[in-house]
């Protein structure tokens, strides 16, 4: 493996392994959500290779930094970049969902190693990072927390009690990415409850904004960057994302929210994805 | 047999209350306190013992008395504002980095409006959250059906991973909530918003999980929890005079339940009597309802919140009415005893 951290070259292709270890899993799987952790994939990817003080090797380490998928059934993006960081082995990736496997439907933080938190229903895991965030300034601590939400999730009350409450405390530990994907469960965002407009929400609320293009890896790792640097106030960066992104009949279709490809439709989409990786 | 060798049948029960259970003074009487106060003198307590105990309010710590914590420990301190979903979850977030957090709100708020982060994000992955609940069961008189957490203790014993515990009176309280901190996992304390009687003296023996023997007797057993323990006495007082030797145990622990003792109960004594202020269904009285149809089936009748809403008024009338206090505890007593004699 190349060596952490990666350079945005190196970051992209990792990407683009780990679009494939998705569309893999979910497909063996037969179940899954595979439009979401697509959108989510070059913001985690950038996290686990370049940004994330972590040591897989010693994944309950008390100083690394948190990372908590908020949208927890994006989960196979997660497990993927674990896996490709070296936390486990591999192989595991096949069990995705099977009775006895490390890898649930949704994040168990006592079941797979580097899983900080739990995860599956929305709008728990900005509270939660906040909660580590607290600590982390009350025990004079460095580490960073890393929180990726929905945008579809930020219907949930509870994101704005959360976003209310981090600029309190000046939490300028704490990060959060939305993944702005433009679609949930059962249609468009916009449609079903609108967000918008939601750097004005979030720069209302307190909060250091930034809105970059969340598949420009390079805006990414910038983002990021500014974010950890930024001091006093929490940052959220809006990452514009398209669900299903790196496979062409997922892109924007809102059915591949919760759907496993077929065998058929997987060779086609690692066909892309691979295609894709040796272009760039 | 213990009866024979010291002349009370009481153990662990303060000779300023005991002298008091008879009379209809008690609770005027004697000293008294709500159990959320002591709560509240003993996170004080706590927090100047252990630097990892950290305290979580949401808007109402003047309520509970966790204000003073606040003013002694401000860094360790977090008012969430009213927002308890927020507070629940953080909670469990600090919990991940080795703090032990006590998240401070209503038994309503808590066990209902939280729920969800209770069971998702402190529960399933067992982290180390003591949540701390005031205004459970019928205990806020006053402020009526929307503040009474009638269903707290119910909801929380079917929450796998669990420990529920509702203790008596302030003595109880006190260790309840030192044990409490001790525990490594999710605790969930039930505490009063009006004042209890002090029942016990310092030496009661609170271990989580194992109820207290506190009144021998052989011809039926009263098991009772928080606030209707004090009635239980008051009520094995009342069949004393009656000729009826009445057993009395404490079981503040509803999960894990101290199965040995129900059964212990309920073999000696044939006859078993739950008292609670909390909705009949999925407490105390079903859960030694649950131990006794598997192993050992005999007459018993419950004591608690029949399927119905209270409404606001003094603590001791509204849970008069609503059928929880000594003299529904005799009835009841009276009831079993006539079944078990069948």
């Amino acid at each position: 493996m190349n060596q952490i951290p990666m350079s945005v070259e190196e970051l992209e292709q990792m990407a683009a392994t780990i679009r494939c270890d998705i569309i893999e899993m979910i497909c063996t799987a037969a179940a899954g959500h595979p439009g979401g952790s697509l959108s989510a994939t070059d913001v985690v990817t950038a996290l686990y290779f370049r940004m994330m003080r972590v040591d897989p090797q010693k994944p309950d380490w008390p100083d690394r930094d948190r990372f908590i998928l908020s949208k927890g059934h994006a989960c196979p993006v997660w497990y993927a970049a674990l896996a490709e960081r070296g936390y486990f082995d591999k192989s595991h990736l096949g069990t995705l969902r099977r009775l006895n496997s490390i890898l649930q439907g949704h994040p168990d933080m006592n079941k797979t190693p580097g899983i900080d938190m739990t995860a599956g229903s929305l709008g728990h895991g900005l509270s939660v990072g906040l909660g580590m965030a607290l600590s982390a300034k009350l025990q004079q601590k460095g580490f960073h927390v890393w929180i990726v939400i929905g945008d579809g999730e930020s219907q949930e009350g509870s994101i704005w009690e959360a976003a209310m409450s981090a600029p309190k405390w000046k939490l300028d530990n704490l990060t959060v990415i939305m993944d702005r994907n433009n679609l949930q469960n059962d249609f468009y965002v916009d449609d079903i409850m609108p967000i918008e407009p939601i750097t004005d929400k979030w720069r209302a609320f307190g909060w250091n904004v930034l809105d970059i293009d969340g598949h420009d890896m390079a805006a990414v790792v910038q983002a990021l960057e500014t974010a950890k640097a930024h001091k006093n106030q929490p940052t959220i960066i809006i990452a514009r994302t398209i669900k299903g992104k790196g496979v062409s009949y997922m892109e924007n279709i809102c059915e591949w929210h919760g759907k496993a490809p077929s065998k058929e439709q997987a060779e086609i989409a690692l066909n892309e994805i691979r295609r894709c990786r040796s272009e760039s | 047999m213990k009866a024979n060798q010291s002349r009370s049948p009481y153990q662990y029960v303060r000779s300023e209350t005991l002298s008091l259970l008879a009379s209809d003074e008690l609770f005027t009487a004697a000293d008294s306190l709500p159990t959320r106060a002591s709560f509240a003198k003993t996170i004080f307590k706590l927090g100047e013992q252990n630097p990892r105990v950290v305290v979580l309010d949401a808007d109402v710590s003047k309520s509970i008395g966790t204000n003073k914590f606040a003013e002694k420990f401000p860094d360790r301190s977090f008012n969430f504002g009213i927002a308890e979903q927020n507070m629940m979850a953080a909670a469990a977030g600090m919990a991940t980095t080795g703090l032990i957090p006590f998240a401070c709100t209503y038994a309503v708020f808590a066990s209902l409006r939280a729920l969800d982060m209770l069971r998702n994000s402190i529960h399933y992955p067992k982290l180390n959250v003591k949540i701390a609940a005031s205004h459970s069961g019928i205990t806020p008189g006053p402020d009526g059906v929307t503040h009474q957490g009638q269903e707290d203790l119910s909801i929380m014993r079917s929450i796998a991973n669990s420990t529920v515990i509702a203790p008596a009176d302030p003595i109880s309280t006190e260790l309840a909530v030192f044990a409490a901190a001790d525990y490594e996992g999710p605790v969930y304390l039930s505490f009063t918003r009006d004042p209890v009687p002090f029942i016990y003296t310092e030496n009661f023996p609170f271990k989580i999980g194992k109820a207290v023997t506190i009144r021998s007797g052989k011809d039926v057993t009263i098991i009772a929890n928080r606030d209707l323990v004090v009635q239980s006495l008051m009520a094995a007082e009342k069949l004393a005079v009656k000729g009826i030797d009445t057993r009395v145990i404490d079981c503040h622990t509803l999960k894990p339940l101290d199965v040995e003792l129900v059964l212990k109960a309920a073999t000696e004594t044939g006859a078993i009597v739950t008292a609670e202020n909390n909705v009949i269904y999925g407490g105390l009285g079903s859960a030694v309802a649950e131990v006794l149809v598997e192993n050992h089936p005999i007459p018993m009748q419950r004591i608690g919140v029949r399927d119905t809403f209270a409404e606001s008024g003094p603590y001791l009338e509204v849970i008069d009415k609503y059928g929880l206090t000594a003299r529904h505890i005799v009835a009841a007593v009276e009831t079993v005893l006539k079944r078990k004699q069948r």
